[in-house]
């Protein structure tokens, strides 16, 4: 394994997250909290240092870069990420266990928005920052940031294993040929996209930081609120801004470059989109119909139902109103919509609706081939025939999946909580989600979980984030044999 | 520039190399899937699965905006209709058609207006035309001509025997008595700017520039065999043998060939009148004696097969032919093949690709750019000639004076049709000619580009 070319990876990554921890810094110098501008600086000096040392030891690497590498080197530079990432928080004394600060930012950089801490409105604001500001960054990915930025090795392919292992979805391609343009063309539209949800979010009257925060918490699908109550004390416009703003992050943006290209049709013919925007809506239209005896106006219904689906679906995890105490077969709506997840090549996360869609169709396949076994029959997206390896990779992604949520869920019951809380935490991390049901619904926090539990939660989340693999791999023994 | 390659075969990966190397956008299509998932995850590229010759494909890779095509199916019928479909769809597109056929190609130089292409590429027959010409000029195991052959790079190998071995560059101008540069060194695998101190060894294989009427004074003090080819052995009667064969047929040299399969071998004997065409197992060396190989001046092993052809060469190098020429088609062979005493090295597609790239090079950029490029060492080295002109820094400055960029070395410079060896008073002018030496491939694209 080309271990000093990993390791100069995870230095320049290390530097960028130095880079985009400068404006939290700032923020804190602005607002005179000197507790958080210490702790800033103290972890920017170690992630100086850290990437220094890591490149200087590194910089003469060969040239072999496989998929082994591209796997791991993604998991270990998140990894990485977050153990640096979380020391603000414990610096500035705001959170007292590594572990929990931990938790925290694994939570923000997979966009999962799950908090232990109850009162955010008592944090310092450039930790506040800084907690969103993952939820952006961790979006995209900074590998795919790395690609766009770097120069890189002219001409050579290896970019492509790390776009693979960061981005989600099922067959990840490219945009255009070259790969720094593709990620340019991504984080283009990302950055366009999220400016103009802080435009919308600032005519609302929302305050410029609490604007920043949300959008981020928005485009990242992450869902870290900057008030306690997530978004249930704001303006019905803000609510439905977010709604809006939250479904367009769950879109696959290769929809949004042939939208620039002016390649309507395509769009809307594409099969992902439409399972989509049909299954929200469908379920918006279920959960109107079971929730409406619970608010006064049929618009607050509507506006409350609509918010929570694309929340949910988009894996962001915004609430505005508490649907614990919803009937349980709108629970169970939005508990299925968690799995669901977004589209792929989104910043969502959750299975994504290509999955879905793949392993519905190699469902019917398989049905109908046991009733004709001679029958030949290819399963098609869009026109197109699915080549087979990516139906065999679906299904053991399912197999993962579910090997994952069941172990998973195990270890938390240690805690002697329900089981609806447990798997609720489960699905809500391992998704990147954020709010599970009861104890750890949108009212609560994940404060009270053990050690152990946490920790597990932060590998699940970490694994749902990366899509499984990436993280699998770290524990498998061939990984780290000599080849 | 956006570049469209039609075909992922061999000629095609190399291109893939070369190009994405230098920056240019891309897209490959090939009706393999496997291949093209392997080439989009080595190199820079994306790849589209399907016929190249549909349109429907060749819209799916942007053939609307793509500046290039380069057809390279190993059907010379696919390769023509894509090209033709594609201009059809893009007036403006450069094509570029690989047509092995020799039938195909006269007709379409004969009928350029009806045929659309740019350019038209044969590696077999180039390669048969790079084996004559080395030939024809023997001493050398490969030899590049620059600024319409005024200046040359030759490549020697040091023998055990030689009078370069264990002599320093500094000395070796006493001892050739003539004006040559040293510009890089194979040593082991591993090409080498050597400096004035580097003492050469058995077994390297040096590049040298010198003009052509130096070049007859280095081989003559070094006692290099000279002698005119009167008698050659081709082993294998493939496309490059029949190409070769032909072009020798008209030097007036004696040619051998040896075949194994009968019935090729009775079309051969029909087509090449002068040629003696024998009915044989090359790989059998016996065959080899019976036919003569202590007689013969050249021997060049032309088989399909690489490893056969390494064999032969070693076998033939053994019997003290004294030029052998081998012909290796997989880019491992002929890293591999550095370390042996297989004479010269010839592969078609890295012949076939270089010229594609010099008319890639010459598209893209009319002022300043690149006039030819050649790339020797096992690919690790490559040789840039420029046109200087006014807007070229640093003219009339002694070289002691310019700094160039790291691994950058000015090897040649002609002025007047004259072709000198540069040292550090000499200048170049606007209107002269400079070949530039560089270990990092791609790397010059533009004159400016050898400064800091």
């Amino acid at each position: 394994m080309n271990i000093k070319m990993m390791g100069r990876f995870i230095a320049q990554i290390v530097a960028i997250e130095a880079v985009f921890m400068l404006p939290a810094m700032a923020i804190s110098v602005i607002y005179s909290e000197w507790p958080a501008v210490k702790a800033f600086a103290v972890t920017l000096a170690l992630m100086v240092a850290i990437a220094g040392i890591l490149y200087a030891i590194c910089r003469k690497a060969g040239k072999l870069f496989g998929a082994r590498e591209g796997l791991v080197c993604v998991a270990l530079s998140w990894i990485v990420m977050s153990l640096l990432g979380a020391l603000p928080f414990v610096l500035s004394g705001q959170v007292t266990h590594y572990v929990d600060a931990l938790f925290e930012i694994v939570s923000g950089f997979t966009t999962t928005g799950a908090s232990v801490i109850a009162n955010v409105e008592g944090l310092y604001r450039g930790i506040l920052y800084w907690r969103s500001f993952s939820h952006w960054v961790g979006g995209m990915g900074v590998l795919v940031f790395l690609l766009a930025v770097l120069p890189g090795s002219k001409g050579s392919g290896y970019a492509m294993h790390l776009l693979r292992a960061e981005s989600p979805g099922p067959d990840v391609g490219k945009l255009v040929p070259k790969m720094r343009q593709t990620a340019m063309i991504l984080y283009v539209i990302y950055i366009a996209l999220t400016v103009i949800n802080v435009i919308f979010l600032l005519f609302g009257g929302m305050p410029f930081l609490a604007s920043l925060c949300t959008a981020f918490g928005t485009a990242g699908t992450g869902g870290f609120g900057v008030y306690n109550t997530s978004l249930m004390g704001v303006s019905p416009y803000l609510q439905n801004v977010t709604t809006v703003f939250m479904f367009l992050f769950g879109v696959n943006f290769s929809c949004y470059y042939l939208l620039l290209l002016g390649k309507l049709r395509s769009v809307f013919k594409d099969e992902e989109l439409r399972l989509y925007i049909g299954l929200a809506v469908a379920c918006v239209i279920a959960l109107v119909l079971t929730i409406r005896p619970l608010y006064g106006t049929l618009e607050e219904t509507i506006r409350h139902a609509a918010f929570q689906v694309s929340s949910i679906i988009t894996t962001t995890g915004y609430t505005t109103t508490d649907f614990d105490l919803w009937p349980s077969f709108s629970k169970v709506i939005l508990l299925i919509l968690m799995v669901v997840g977004a589209c792929a090549g989104s910043t969502g996360g959750g299975l994504k609706c290509m999955r879905v869609l793949l392993l519905f169709k190699g469902l019917r396949r398989n049905i109908r081939q046991t009733l004709n076994p001679q029958k030949v029959m290819v399963v098609r997206n869009n026109g197109k025939a699915v080549d087979e390896k990516v139906l065999a990779n679906t299904n053991a992604y399912l197999a993962a999946y579910v090997i994952i949520v069941v172990a998973a869920t195990l270890i938390l019951s240690l805690d002697g909580f329900g089981l609806t809380t447990n798997l609720s935490a489960v699905l809500a991390t391992f998704n990147n989600i954020g709010p599970g049901m009861e104890l750890v619904g949108p009212t609560c926090t994940y404060a009270d979980y053990s050690v152990l539990s946490k920790l597990t939660m932060i590998l699940a989340m970490l694994a749902g984030r990366l899509e499984i693999f990436p993280i699998l791999v770290l524990f498998s023994r061939s990984t780290w044999k000599r080849s | 520039m956006n570049i469209i390659i039609a075909g992922a075969g061999k000629v095609g990966k190399v291109l893939v190399r070369q190009l994405a190397a230098e920056g240019h956008a891309l897209t490959v299509i090939d009706q393999n899937n496997r291949v093209l998932e392997k080439l989009v995850v080595q190199y820079d590229a994306i790849g589209i699965h399907g016929n190249c010759a549909a349109k429907t494909v060749l819209e799916q890779a942007g053939i609307r905006e793509a500046d290039l095509l380069i057809t390279a199916t190993n059907a010379d019928e696919v390769n023509l209709l894509c090209c033709l479909t594609a201009h059809g769809i893009n007036p403006n597109i450069h094509t570029i058609a690989r047509i092995r056929d020799p039938e195909y190609a006269e007709q379409i130089m004969s009928m350029r207006d009806t045929f659309p292409l740019s350019l038209i590429v044969n590696p077999e027959k180039q390669a048969a035309m790079e084996i004559e010409r080395l030939l024809k000029f023997p001493g050398f195991l490969r030899r590049e001509s620059f600024a319409k052959g005024r200046s040359q790079i030759v490549e020697l190998r040091i023998d055990s025997n030689s009078k370069l071995k264990n002599v320093s560059l500094f000395d070796m101008g006493s001892v050739v008595k003539c004006r040559v540069l040293v510009c890089a060194v194979l040593r082991g695998g591993q090409a080498l700017a050597p400096s004035g101190n580097f003492i050469l060894q058995e077994g390297d294989r040096i590049f040298v520039t010198a003009s052509t009427s130096d070049l007859a004074q280095l081989l003559k003090n070094l006692n290099v065999s000279t002698r005119r080819v009167r008698q050659v052995l081709l082993c294998g009667g493939g496309r490059v043998s029949f190409y070769l064969a032909g072009l020798l047929e008209k030097d007036g040299i004696s040619v051998k060939l040896i075949e194994k399969n009968p019935d090729h071998c009775l079309t051969l004997a029909e087509s090449l009148p002068n040629t003696s065409v024998i009915c044989g197992d090359c790989s059998n060396q016996s065959i080899l004696d019976d036919q003569g190989i202590d007689q013969c001046d050249a021997l060049v092993s032309l088989t399909g097969l690489d490893e056969t052809n390494m064999i032969l060469s070693l076998y033939a190098t053994n019997r003290g032919v004294p030029q052998v020429i081998t012909k290796l088609s997989r880019e491992e062979s002929i890293t591999i093949a550095g370390a042996m005493n297989l004479g010269s090295v010839i592969s078609p597609k890295e012949l076939c690709s270089n010229i594609i790239v010099r008319y890639v090079r010459a598209m893209q950029n009319q002022t300043g750019a690149a006039v030819s490029v050649h790339t020797f060492a096992d690919g690790q080295v490559e040789a840039v000639e420029f046109l200087v002109d006014e807007s070229t820094p640093n003219c009339d400055v002694p070289l002691k004076n310019i700094r160039l960029k790291p691994d950058v070395l000015i090897a040649s410079i002609i002025h007047d049709l004259k072709s000198e060896s540069p040292n550090g008073e000499s200048r170049f002018v606007p209107g002269d000619r400079i070949v530039v030496v560089t270990g990092q491939r791609g790397m010059l694209q533009q004159l400016g580009d050898i400064f800091i």
